[in-house]
């Protein structure tokens, strides 16, 4: 599934706009971002709380397919600079992670 | 043979916005000159997670890349106040971050072990009030 389709089946808000046609074929769910450097595969939806820049950078290097900003919690003004710059899409929802994690179980 | 590029940074201190300018740019010079995906993801977190620690620990520090026909080798050094026990530092999830690093979603004790982690060679040169250096080494299949 595409980011796009993803977006517009979850009803989530569109933040920044970075490929939206890539594909999400896993999903990765956490805050601490050493640890999610090191789990997170390629192309998967992340869910996270961590709106900062350092959250972008972990976004780019992991090569995720989206960030999912969960229960509506804020992104920076300089992380959302950075993620256009870099082209990283980052979505929000005001569901937590589990309740998203359930519904993308089911899409991808 | 292809002569090796080098590439130099410098860090700066206290500054988690610029944090991953490094990474982010030997990402980009990786991906140009082709290298697989792979070593590209070891290099790049290895090396983020090395930018992270000389902010957090040591008031930033230089980082020196060197990308040869065969490896990519990585020298990071500070002059941050050393590491008093280098194997707790490696033991995952052992920090010494204060509470602000993270609330910012560092310091969870993963670093020096994912460094090791994504490098193929790893030591680590370092001493109580004088500094830390990084020697690491990804290989290119």
């Amino acid at each position: 599934m595409k980011v796009k389709e993803l977006a517009e089946k979850l009803g989530l808000t569109v933040l920044t706009e970075g490929d939206l046609e890539k594909e999400c074929t896993g999903c990765y769910s956490g805050d601490l971002l050493s640890w999610v450097m090191s789990r997170a595969k390629e192309n998967d939806i992340w869910l996270t709380v961590m709106g900062n820049v350092n959250a972008v950078a972990v976004a780019v290097l992991t090569d995720c397919a989206c960030i999912i900003l969960t229960e509506n919690s804020v992104l920076d003004k300089d992380a959302a600079i950075r993620a256009v710059r870099q082209g990283v899409t980052i979505l929000q929802s005001e569901k937590n992670a589990y309740e998203l994690s359930v519904l993308i179980s089911e899409l991808i | 043979m292809m002569d090796s590029i080098k590439l130099h940074y410098d860090v700066p201190g206290d500054d988690f916005t610029r944090a991953g300018a490094a990474s982010g740019d030997v990402k980009r010079n990786l991906k140009t000159l082709g290298i697989s995906p792979s070593v590209i993801r070891n290099v790049s977190i290895a090396m983020y997670e090395g930018e992270i620690n000389m902010v957090i620990h040591a008031g930033g520090g230089v980082i020196d890349v060197e990308i040869t026909e065969n490896e990519i080798i990585m020298t990071l050094a500070d002059k941050g106040p050393g590491i008093e026990n280098i194997e707790l530092a490696m033991r995952e999830g052992y920090s010494t971050a204060p509470d602000n690093i993270r609330s910012l979603g560092f310091g969870a004790g993963m670093g020096l072990p994912n460094i090791k982690k994504y490098t193929d060679e790893f030591s680590i040169d370092t001493k109580v009030g004088e500094g830390t250096t990084l020697n690491l080494k990804v290989y290119i299949q």
